[in-house]
């Protein structure tokens, strides 16, 4: 264990040599980042491309080559060796630092003042893509964006790479990548280059949750048929469209397929999902947390058009304080620096499951008007524990599975994992042809012809 | 209702388990009391596995936070009970304590096999069954250069795998022709020689064990195999079956065999013993199913069966259709029914086998009626309900396979083989 008990490999921790193709990409790695950290320090400010390509490019060149390579060593099939006796994947030394560093970059990027961020060398390295591309000059926010969709895309491919002996997570992740790319990336910042207000339609209400804030919507009412159009999308989006798909897919046609945040967990926070907990009391406390958080901006949208209809007449200017703590509390310190600056300590999708109002409204959709379960193969279950470690979302799956009983849970964003490291095939994601269908009750193992109900269980 | 019961229970495993589980939700008033001598809790012995190779950690192998017995009123005893006596009703732990019983469930397992080769007891020299050996081995193989490890079954695969996550070179020694011959097909049985070997792991079919040599320290430094070959390692794998763990009940009146001997009920020879799991050996086993079933299916089941008759409710053991499942390294395994290594008279099978050599599907009929009899899929999963409810109806061949799509439980968007399997029974 002591051999593997510092290893801060991402891609395979299960590699103690590696292969020349993997030390020149790793060797890459290392100097273009030190060669970007370099121009970051304030040569970037001069000469952005030379920094940008033969930095941040070929670095993300090396990384890639050193992963592709790691995982086509090996035979397909789940790899999870190691995760538990790795320091970075199991809160170790290097998962703490990383936590840290994480939570740090959080807390800069969005409470640093402008005057730090602007013409900062680190931003102005990215002045070739963002002028080359958009024509507009980098901000501290096409920073973040760029290296957001950047990581989705390496890891995306690690993750395809890792699971490439289940089509349903290359499928998947192939969907989240391009989302990222297309609608989270592009079509915004194409849009902000075009003067036209940078749009996410891969976002709505209630997450993206000053969208239907009277402000927000008179802002895109006034900026011509463009801003209406989106209006009318968005209340589209969340009203209409995620009913209908909720119903038939589950929350995942969501969670796990199109959002940038499930997008980057299932990503770049493929390495640390087996960290969420999965107690009983964290289910609790999870139950209040994200319902607590949809009341709450369901409340705040509520009152925030009372207050516009009204002119301020009885909240005053009470409302827009609210407003701002909602943005200070869960738009920013929950969504960014604990949801993803915490990937390394407690698991992957922390926002996703005790705060994002989005995932709160799917859930309930999902639990009570859907046909979305993952179904349990009879009597199959060892009760070895996998799904549920694995469980990004902190569900006790076995708890389940080993009861022979089908998962129906609000939380469950249908990644799919469980049934990916089930080593006995016992679960499956499907969608039933009805919404009654899908729970079951088997109290005794399926295939015990001498015990059953009739016997008087359950007395 | 029935009157309030003292009952203890011996062993925490999933036999033992299930059956206090099941006595508590019949029943609030009885007194259970869980004696183990291995964990202070419950842990899936299934996933030992997992926690070497570093998928989970040993809390991850807990089915139940620890909070659970306690509200279940389920009382954990970590102790070794070195005597039974049925007259007395009562049962001797190590520590010199004394329990009575109104009812007594034994359930302790197994333990592993050794036949006797020089050189087994050796320091280095182990088995894989019960949490002390997964300790061991953890030491046993620190800083070695290569393991031998012998039996071509369930568990030496697994130490294969578990060997091979850490580098370490392994010799794998199967007497047979091939892997697990006596339970699988031949084709089956080679798709699983090929994908050992494509694991980089030495094996050598048709070789047995001779003897296990030792260095002056008394740590095993070789095998000799029955070919007078030399394998130098350090550290060598026993996995050559189990054996019903009843050592403790020597003298105490309890009739045993291989195991201790019980009824349908699961009784022994006194009414208020009952006996289930690995360690329970049914004096009239049913046709096609062996004395002593040691998978974890069949513990469960019996301890929900004893929970019953315990509770009031005398339930004979009844289990249903056969199923069983296993992991070989990266390929699946499931079988539903009977599918016997060799074809018995009056069977035929249709066996489809994927290009890719790590996915096949053998469904066994009869030759006179059709009527399926047992399946066996591998890298593919299948639906458990609906092969049980084909096997129970006695379904036409041609049925199953035309309606293979309702026992499909591969993930959305896999490959599909049931169209493959089709073509190759109408080539039939």
């Amino acid at each position: 264990m002591s051999r593997d008990g510092f290893s801060i490999s991402l891609a395979s921790p299960h590699a103690p040599g590696m292969d020349g193709m993997q030390k020149f990409g790793i060797a890459l790695f290392v100097l273009a980042i030190l060669f970007t950290i370099v121009g970051a320090l304030g040569p970037a400010a001069q000469d952005p491309a030379l920094f940008f390509y033969l930095g941040f490019v070929v670095s993300v060149v090396g990384l890639s080559v050193y992963t592709v390579r790691t995982y086509l060593n090996r035979p397909s099939g789940v790899q999870n060796n190691h995760i538990f006796t790795s320091s970075l994947t199991n809160r170790g030394l290097w998962g703490w630092a990383l936590g840290v560093f994480l939570t740090g970059f959080y807390v800069v990027l969005y409470w640093g003042s402008d005057e730090m961020w602007n013409g900062a060398p680190l931003v102005l390295l990215f002045n070739p893509i963002s002028q080359g591309l958009f024509n507009h000059p980098p901000d501290r926010w096409f920073l973040y964006s760029f290296i957001y969709t950047i990581s989705i895309l390496i890891m995306g491919v690690r993750v395809i790479l890792k699971y490439r002996h289940s089509n349903y997570q290359i499928v998947r992740t192939c969907s989240i990548m391009f989302f990222q790319l297309g609608f989270a990336f592009l079509i915004p910042q194409f849009l902000k280059s075009m003067s036209q207000p940078e749009y996410y339609f891969s976002y709505f209400w209630p997450l993206d949750y000053d969208l239907l804030f009277p402000s927000s919507v008179n802002g895109l009412l006034s900026s011509g048929s463009l801003g209406i159009w989106m209006l009318l999308i968005s209340a589209v989006l969340t009203f209409i469209v995620t009913p209908i798909l909720t119903y038939f897919f589950g929350k995942r046609w969501y969670c796990s397929w199109v959002c940038g945040c499930g997008g980057l967990a299932n990503t770049a926070g493929d390495p640390f999902r087996q960290l969420s907990d999965k107690s009983m009391k964290a289910w609790k406390i999870e139950r209040w947390m994200i319902h607590s958080v949809l009341v709450f901006i369901t409340g705040l949208t509520i009152l925030l058009w009372v207050n516009s209809c009204l002119v301020g007449g009885i909240f005053g200017d009470f409302s827009h304080s609210l407003t701002k703590v909602y943005a200070f509390l869960i738009g920013q310190a929950f969504a960014g620096v604990v949801g993803v600056g915490f990937y390394p300590l407690l698991g992957t999708r922390v926002w996703c499951r005790f705060g994002c109002p989005m995932a709160a409204y799917l859930g309930l959709l999902q639990k009570y008007f859907s046909r979305f379960r993952i179904t349990t193969n009879g009597g199959q279950c060892i009760s070895c524990g996998n799904c549920s470690t694995y469980c990004e979302m902190g569900i006790d799956v076995q708890s389940y599975a080993q009861r022979g009983e089908n998962i129906v849970r609000a939380s469950c964003v249908g990644c799919g994992i469980c049934s990916t490291v089930c080593p006995r095939g016992v679960l499956n994601l499907e969608n039933g042809l009805t919404h009654q269908d899908r729970e079951n009750n088997n109290p005794i193992t399926f295939g015990n012809d001498g015990v059953g109900l009739d016997t008087g269980f359950g007395n | 209702m029935t009157a309030q019961k003292n009952i203890i229970i011996i062993g925490n495993g999933i036999a033992g388990i299930t059956a206090a589980r099941h006595i508590r939700k019949r029943n609030d008033d009885h007194n259970i009391t869980v004696i183990s001598a291995e964990t202070d809790h419950f842990f899936s012995r299934t996933a030992l596995m997992y926690i070497y190779l570093g998928h989970m950690k040993y809390e991850h192998t807990k089915p139940y936070e620890d909070w659970f017995w306690e509200k279940n009123r389920i009382k954990l005893k970590r102790a070794y009970v070195s005597k039974v006596e049925p007259i007395l009703n009562s049962i001797l732990l190590d520590s010199g304590e004394l329990l009575t019983y109104d009812e007594l469930i034994i359930a302790s397992g197994s333990a592993s096999n050794k036949f006797g080769w020089p050189g087994q007891d050796l320091k280095g020299v182990q088995g894989l069954y019960n949490y002390q050996d997964l300790e061991s081995m953890e030491a046993n193989t620190k800083g070695i250069e290569r393991a031998v490890v012998v039996g071509g079954g369930l568990i030496g695969i697994e130490m294969v795998e578990m060997l091979r996550s850490r580098q370490i070179p392994v010799t794998f020694l199967v007497r047979e022709a091939s892997f697990w011959e006596d339970v699988l097909p031949k084709e089956e049985s080679e798709m699983i020689n090929r994908h050992i070997r494509s694991h980089h792991v030495d094996l050598r079919l048709k070789t047995d064990l001779k003897e296990i040599l030792s260095d002056e320290n008394g740590i095993a430094r070789a095998v000799l195999t029955g070919d007078g070959e030399e394998i130098s390692c350090q550290f060598v794998g026993l996995t050559v079956g189990v054996h019903p763990n009843i050592s403790f009940l020597k003298n105490s009146g309890i009739e045993t065999d291989k195991g201790i001997l019980v009824n349908e009920k699961l009784q022994t020879n006194f009414s208020n013993i009952y006996a289930l799991g690995d360690c329970a050996q049914l004096r009239m086993p049913r046709e096609e199913r062996r004395a002593i079933e040691s998978v974890w299916y069949t513990g469960k089941m019996m301890g929900e069966t004893v929970a019953a008759t315990i509770c009031g409710q005398p339930t004979n053991y009844n289990p249903g259709i056969w199923f069983n499942s296993a992991k070989f390294m990266d390929i699946e395994y499931q079988t539903y029914g009977y599918v016997s290594a060799h074809l018995k008279e009056g069977e035929e099978s249709l066996y489809w086998e994927a290009e890719d050599g790590v996915r096949c599907l053998r469904i066994v009929y009869e030759s006179a009626t059709k009527s399926v009899v047992g399946f066996n899929a591998f890298g593919i999963r299948l639906r458990h309900q609906v092969c049980d409810e084909w096997l129970k109806n006695r379904t036409h061949v041609d049925e199953v396979i035309s309606n293979l799509n309702k026992a499909n439980f591969n993930p959305e968007f896999f490959k599909k083989f049931v169209n493959d399997v089709k073509f190759k029974s109408m080539r039939k």
